[in-house]
């Protein structure tokens, strides 16, 4: 095999015949993905291409950085709330708002509301029919599903009767002719290797996480007012709290509303302890052997860490979740990370379709400048307007190529695990161990696409729990006479210096994220967002580094190279998100005079 | 064997629900809507003789937060909607195929329902760089949009994106994305806004079309009356404390804390016509007035560029009553609403507010307080 080796140690033959995914489904906003394969049907070349731009930080030029977490929000819907937590959190740096200790609480509680709801909605409804033959569940032997739901958890649907059911209306379904969603699926390709009780257990719970997951995003509807899209505030949370008072009844967070919370917290972890951990298991165990997709999984891993246990302190020491950086597979070595680091976070473009002055260099957040510049490579094949194979030697993307230190780095859920792994934290050691000794599966084995997926599901039941001791801090405060929510003390705009600038970071359910503002005369003056998916989603950069996505897909052989199955399954282990990686910061042609950065 | 367009109710018989829970659900559905019992009836016998209505649900420049928030529903659940009521036969955010796989089913069914499915678009189209902003197969999506639309019997404008443009359509909208309507010339849309809409005000328009098997009244923007027919402001809970002069100051004060109108924290529910104060999110857990945060109003026009959210309502004066519609005011009257407001509040009097416009507009009292 010939092949161009990369800098970051992988192999790229693109002289195998060329096939194209697009769109890709089942993620969220729009994508491309093609790949080389071999004359064994192994992927040898793959090209990641985010296919939709809307500019939104050209949008929030000029706008009050109050109102920024509003338009962010909108950057996704999907993860939606975790870019205006960012928002809020990166207009506060920039003023040097502090929030109060209630305020930080719920703020924790939103955010891990929305790992245990994003991570059970992927897992189901976005990933599942990757692993997961419908049709086969037809021919499943329901008191043999009964059986086997019944010997991995306590749920209480798991009579024998109840998968009959689920296997009868299945069976209408498909005889009604309108197969709907499940129409033109890759069913029957031997890829799939549940038997089929295990594909009914799967359907079922399908249908029951459909319906249970509505559920779940009420505690944002209590402290944010709606969901998709809770409202958010620069300073603090808008849900005054009302305990004793006799107009309590009409406020935002009283007892009752209480109360709704925390039985929503008992009922997701029942859910995902008794439905989503258990399948997770079962269909690991009939997957141990595919063992393709780690791409940069436990080489090169980044979190800028997540959930801060002490207001206003976003340091290492607070966070319930860690940063740091790991480089090279070196678990022994965890680099610390610096977002206002100039040398730090870089972006890319001369794989994208922007243009920089100097296309050789990246540009930290804060001092981006960028244009749109949507141009095809002269190995394109097809016209602009009807792409049928594109030119990966010039610009193929609307994803920016994302840097740490120059590196290509994986974020998200087995990002985060690996570090806290390698920081021998228990919390997230500990049921990455029982896994591994329950599929009796070594290390190593973590740093595949099944590990990705599996590390969702360990981070969506930390979650939950979560939920449960972040809801008995926020009683405990309450209890202490502190009702605090909001700090209004920098609101006004006349209380601002002239010109400043902050950054804003969460560990969204999909990965690392950051917003870089520089606030000017009352107005938003630059916003940059450098998202999950813009780390894993990146093309190449000018050292010819591919990103995570395409490093995963490599190496992975198809079992039928007409239908893209174990592409699809890979891609959507990083459960990809294309409207919030597809942006571009505000062109910025002005020297800054004074910038004062916290 | 396959049994083409087979009814709801008989998919519903032949998955083993009596025909009690049948007419239960049709009570129910009735009630969801707003329906007078009798036309639980109506709703049964239509259930009992429609095939499933095929639906394309195609996604543009959008953030996806109308997807999420139709499977919200609790009544019609979404799974219910998407496997009993409705065939989805493409919704590339849910749907099982990939690529060509599911490209294809974007010919087939309007080559095989001519004039007989509904298509649904959540997000727009961007018109810059020959519509390249957003591709889709390769292609820009405009141009499928348009050749889907072609045989549609109607077109659902899903959310303030496909309504009015929404946030990538916000100044100076670098794409150029457009509202539907912009591109989709010859077709009924019903637009739906919000960002995203109340989950049972999106199930509840489909609930609607499959039971009387017409689309719902519109008003003069396209939106269904029976759920945007009044603004939240009319029917917000907080709505004596207007009226008594009791407002929140600042955020978390004695005000906020007692539930008090949020106007003067930049409360937009006085322009908004939404059903989030009468429906409510979720449930009807909360809306996002209930949670202390004033209305953005995000089911109106270009309501991104009528900021900024913590400004209150302001500029020109008179105010009209609950009674009337998004119709009797008008897009100019609607922003009128503000300055009554204005003079209301700042006077912190109980008024009544004015049915008509008056001939000159009042003036805000000077030093109004905060």
């Amino acid at each position: 095999m010939t092949g161009i080796a990369t800098p970051n140690g992988f192999i790229l033959d693109s002289s195998g015949r060329r096939m194209v995914v697009d769109p890709v489904t089942r993620i969220e906003g729009h994508m491309r993905c093609e790949v080389n394969l071999d004359a064994n049907n192994v992927i040898r070349n793959a090209v990641s291409s985010g296919t939709m731009w809307r500019g939104l930080e050209i949008i929030l030029k000029g706008r009050d950085p109050r109102d920024a977490w509003a338009f962010c929000e909108r950057i996704c819907g999907v993860c939606t709330g975790t870019h205006a937590l960012t928002s809020v959190r990166a207009v506060e740096n920039a003023l040097g708002i502090q929030i109060p200790k209630n305020a930080n609480i719920i703020r924790n509680m939103m955010q891990a509301t929305l790992y245990a709801h994003d991570h059970l909605v992927h897992f189901y409804h976005l990933h599942a029919l990757d692993w997961v033959d419908v049709v086969s569940a037809l021919k499943a032997d329901p008191k043999a599903t009964s059986a086997l739901a019944q010997s991995i958890s306590p749920w209480p649907n798991s009579s024998p009767g109840y998968f009959s059911d689920v296997q009868a209306k299945l069976q209408r379904f498909v005889d009604s002719g309108q197969l709907g969603p499940f129409m033109n699926g890759y069913w029957g390709n031997p890829a799939y290797l549940l038997p089929p009780e295990a594909n009914l257990m799967a359907v079922a719970h399908y249908l029951e996480a459909l319906d249970f997951q509505r559920e779940i995003v009420k505690i944002h509807t209590v402290f944010g007012g709606k969901n998709p899209h809770p409202n958010w505030l620069v300073g603090g949370m808008a849900c005054a709290i009302n305990l004793d008072d006799p107009m309590a009844a009409g406020a935002p967070v009283n007892m009752v509303q209480l109360n709704l919370v925390s039985s929503i917290i008992d009922r997701t972890i029942d859910f995902i302890d008794q439905v989503y951990i258990p399948d997770l298991k079962a269909i690991a165990s009939f997957y141990k052997a595919w063992d393709f997709g780690g791409g940069l999984a436990g080489k090169n891993v980044l979190s800028y860490g997540e959930f801060p246990t002490i207001a206003n302190d976003y340091t290492n020491n607070s966070l319930a979740m860690p940063r740091g950086a790991i480089l090279n597979g070196n678990l022994n070595e965890i680099y610390d990370v610096d977002l206002t680091d100039a040398d730090q976070v870089q972006e890319f473009v001369d794989h994208s379709w922007y243009t920089y002055p100097d296309e050789s260099t990246g540009l930290h957040p804060w001092s981006g400048i960028t244009e749109p510049n949507f141009a095809l490579g002269p190995n394109t094949i097809g016209t602009k307007t009807n792409i049928q194979q594109l030119d990966e030697g010039a610009k193929y993307s609307f994803i920016k190529a994302a840097r740490w230190r120059g590196n290509a780095m994986e974020v998200g859920p087995l990002s985060r695990f690996t570090i806290g792994y390698a920081k021998g934290i228990s919390e997230f050691k500990d049921p990455v161990d029982a896994l591994l000794t329950d599929l009796n599966l070594p290390f190593g084995a973590l740093f595949t696409t099944l590990g990705r997926t599996a590390a969702r599901g360990l981070e969506a039941s930390w979650a939950a729990h979560k939920l449960g001791d972040l809801f008995d801090e926020l009683i405990t405060n309450l209890a202490a006479g502190d009702l605090a929510t909001a700090n209004t003390d920098s609101w006004e705009p006349s209380s601002w210096p002239v010109e400043v600038k902050g950054v804003g970071f969460t560990e969204a359910p999909r990965g690392a994220l950051g917003h870089w503002v520089h606030i000017k005369d009352k107005k938003i003056e630059s916003y940059q967002a450098v998202v999950p998916t813009t780390w894993n989603g990146s093309p190449r950069d000018p050292s010819g580094s591919i990103g995570a996505f395409e490093a995963a897909l490599l190496n992975t052989p198809l079992a039928n190279p007409a239908q893209p199955l174990e592409i699809l399954r890979t891609l959507h282990s990083f459960d990809p998100c294309l409207a919030c990686s597809t942006h571009v910061i505000a062109p910025d042609g002005e020297e800054l005079v004074s910038v004062k950065v916290r | 064997m396959a049994v083409e367009n087979q009814t709801f109710y008989e998919l519903m018989r032949a998955q083993g629900t009596s025909r009690r829970s049948f007419l239960k659900f049709c009570s129910l559905t009735a009630a969801a809507l707003g329906l007078e019992p009798v036309y639980a009836g109506h709703i049964a016998h239509a259930m009992e003789t429609k095939p499933r209505l095929p639906v394309l649900w195609m996604h543009g420049l959008e953030c996806t937060c109308c997807s999420e928030s139709f499977i919200r529903s609790g009544n019609p659940l979404a799974s219910d909607v998407i496997l009993k009521m409705i065939s989805l036969d493409y919704d590339d955010t849910l749907m099982a195929a990939a690529g060509t796989d599911a490209e294809s089913i974007l010919d087939e069914i309007p080559a095989k329902y001519p004039g007989g499915y509904i298509l649904a678009v959540e997000g727009n189209p961007p018109l810059n760089e020959d519509g390249m902003y957003c591709i889709v197969g390769g292609k820009p999506f405009v141009d499928k949009l348009k050749a889907v639309a072609a045989n549609a019997k109607a077109v659902i404008a899903w959310g303030a994106c496909a309504s009015w443009g929404c946030v990538q359509a916000a100044r100076p909208n670098p794409t150029n994305a457009v509202p539907i309507d912009k591109v989709i010339t010859d077709k009924p849309i019903i637009k739906v806004p919000g960002c995203p809409p109340i989950a049972e005000v999106m199930t509840g328009v489909i609930s609607y079309i499959l039971t009387f098997d017409r689309l719902p009244e519109l008003d003069s923007r396209g939106r269904p009356v029976m759920f945007y027919g009044q603004r939240i402001h009319d029917k917000c809970y907080r709505r004596p404390h207007f009226d008594a002069g009791e407002f929140v100051q600042s955020w978390d004060d004695e005000g906020a804390r007692a539930g008090y109108c949020l106007y003067k924290m930049g409360c937009k529910g006085p322009t908004t016509y939404n059903a989030c104060s009468t429906t409510r999110w979720n449930g009807g857990v909360s809306f996002p007035i209930q949670s202390g945060h004033g209305c953005i109003g995000c089911s109106e026009d270009n309501f991104w560029d009528n900021g900024p959210f913590y400004s209150r309502l302001a500029k020109v004066g008179a105010a009209f009553g609950v009674e009337a519609t998004a119709d009797e005011i008008g897009e100019t009257a609607a922003a009128i609403v503000g300055a009554g407001i204005v003079a209301h509040a700042g006077a912190s009097t109980v008024s009544h507010l004015l049915r008509k416009k008056p001939a000159t507009p009042p003036t805000p009292p000077e030093g109004d307080p905060k």
